[in-house]
């Protein structure tokens, strides 16, 4: 085989829907794969500890109905990786069930399914910390704690290429993936079909979030690329976009923190002497990238915990000079809280809409407030009565709120309701750390079973 | 005087991972790039400035010649998406670069 097509219809499955339009012009095209990440950790720390999806069941359906129906038919493999958003075991479980439905409903001829799972046992970090092994933290954090990892609902590790490989070995033709590196959903065929390392990774690099490595912006259509011995080329395949130098470049700094490495299980690919050409309207070619094999193999995980429920309340204030001198409104409002519930076991938390409420401490213009601002108060307690009091008090005591000099002595803010709502609970993530491991399937137990009539 | 909105095809900033936010400055022309790195309105310190942060809090900072981009990383106060996070996606920090004077 000279060549390696690949064609990916959206990044990040079921948080939008694929449009259907660019994926019939890339299936067309006669891709040897159709790959798509699911997940990602920009959705926060909730579905992961809550054990739960932000995407719709029915997108998440309807993506994976067009990508299994296209590969069947056409007798290429489909590779979904970091299923449901998180990757996590009961994400796994619940693809694979939307898959063998979608077999029955459509009475698909025979297929092997596979899958892994990428939930971490806690006691097996423990184990690892126990034995003093470090498992060391990312971007600033310290090294795990067990106090830390206490306070820890789930885990889960990201894979690299090498669960998916073995799965191809054994022959599978859909792949769901637990949690794992967006690229590697794409670099494994490519690494399988024997392509170099430093191609397939980039192959997977400019991938994983299909059409926004292209241009104009327009999120959710598809892309193939292509992967040689030599080079990668991709290409756009909505009528209206492009894959130009420009886009393709700037794709390359999408989301990390510098445009030059991208850490995978396993090692590193270094972009530093990319080249990149326009080899025809559509398509840009791109030479130069190495991959380097990690020293030691360590495998990122991913931790979110619990902190308690979560109560919301929203206000608005007009007076001007209310709206000046909101924070001795929410001193006010703190104050009234710690007397009933004292100075710890809850979090509370205002955000100012109309002065610094996006950017908090960062914001440039915060001390030049618009005409009226919006307050959002949060209540985390352990239990849902104290989160509810917490923002309640929180909330209603801005009403209340002392300030000698306001005219106004009805009420110091307007309720657009009067009461407090229940929102999602608190978490937080507990583990952004890596953890050494013996070899890439370690942490990644894999599946196989026919499907089909 | 021209502005880096005015400039720049792209001013855009999300989450890199859960701890850190990245910042991109994308230009269309390698002419404007290039007037722009010149100029050094955009370096370590004069960022650190508009967003009222300490030097400390920046990860990187990469002039990046092939996308004819400027781009920069901070360390998040807190992990993205802890209770009281208003931007869980990192994606409207950018504003302030917007207004940044190119001379």
């Amino acid at each position: 085989m000279d060549s390696l097509r690949i064609i990916c219809p959206n990044g990040h499955l079921g948080f939008a829907p694929l449009k259907p339009g660019s994926f019939n012009l890339g299936v067309a095209a006669g891709p040897h794969y159709i790959g798509a990440d699911s997940g990602s950790d920009d959705v926060g720390p909730v579905p992961l500890g809550s054990d739960t999806s932000t995407a719709p069941l029915a997108w998440q359906v309807h993506d994976l109905e067009h990508i299994l129906l296209a590969a069947r038919t056409h007798k290429v493999p489909m590779i979904i990786g970091s299923a449901g958003d998180t990757g996590a075991d009961s994400r796994v479980d619940l693809y694979l069930g939307i898959i063998r439905d979608l077999a029955k409903k459509h009475a698909l001829k025979p297929f092997r399914l596979g899958w892994y799972y990428s939930n971490v046992d806690k006691e097996v970090v423990r184990a690892a910390i126990r034995r003093g092994e470090a498992v060391e933290g990312l971007d600033g954090r310290d090294a795990l704690t067990e106090a830390e990892l206490d306070a820890t609902d789930r885990i889960v590790a990201m894979a690299g290429v090498h669960p998916y490989i073995k799965l191809l070995e054994q022959g599978c033709d859909v792949i769901i993936g637990g949690r794992s590196s967006d690229c590697a959903v794409f670099a494994a065929p490519a690494i399988f079909s024997g392509f170099p390392e430093a191609h397939a990774y980039y192959l997977g690099k400019v991938l994983e979030c299909a059409s926004f490595c292209a241009e104009p912006y327009g999120a959710k259509e598809t892309v193939l690329g292509e992967v040689s011995q030599h080079d990668v080329q991709v290409t756009a395949m909505h009528p209206d976009q492009r894959c130009t130098i420009a886009s393709v470049a700037g794709h390359a700094m999408y989301e990390r923190s510098n445009p030059y490495d991208e850490f995978v299980a396993g090692g590193r690919l270094d972009m530093r002497d990319c080249v990149y050409e326009q080899v025809s309207e559509k398509t840009t070619r791109i030479t130069g990238q190495r991959f380097i094999p990690a020293p030691q193999f360590r495998v990122k995980l991913e931790g979110s915990g619990k902190v308690g429920e979560r109560y919301v309340g929203l206000v608005g204030i007009r007076d001007p000079y209310s709206v000046k001198h909101v924070d001795r409104m929410i001193d006010w409002a703190r104050a009234q809280v710690r007397e009933r519930f004292g100075d710890d076991g809850y979090e509370l938390h205002y955000t100012v809409y109309g002065r610094d409420g996006v950017m908090g401490a960062m914001e440039p213009l915060r001390d030049q407030p618009g005409h009226e601002v919006a307050v959002l108060v949060q209540g985390v307690a352990k239990d849902a009565h104290t989160a509810e009091e917490v923002a309640l008090i929180g909330s209603r005591q801005l009403f209340y709120a002392r300030l000698p000099e306001v005219k106004g002595t009805a009420g110091s803010v307007a309720f657009p309701l009067d009461e407090v709502m229940r929102a999602s609970p608190a978490y937080r993530w507990t583990l952004n750390h890596t953890m050494a491991v013996p070899d890439g399937l370690a942490l990644h137990p894999t599946f196989s079973e026919m499907v089909g009539a | 005087m021209t502005t880096l909105g005015e400039l720049a095809k792209t001013v855009r900033s999300k989450n890199a991972g859960v701890d850190k936010i990245t910042f991109d400055v994308i230009f269309r022309e390698r002419e404007t790039y290039e007037r722009v790195t010149r100029s050094a309105v955009l370096t370590r310190a004069s960022v650190a400035a508009l967003f009222r942060i300490p030097e400390s809090r920046l990860a990187d900072f990469v002039n990046f010649a092939p996308g004819l981009a400027i781009k920069f990383t901070i360390y998040r106060e807190r992990p993205s998406g802890s209770a009281g996070d208003p931007d869980i996606f990192g994606c409207q920090q950018y504003a302030p670069l917007l207004d940044v004077e190119v001379p």
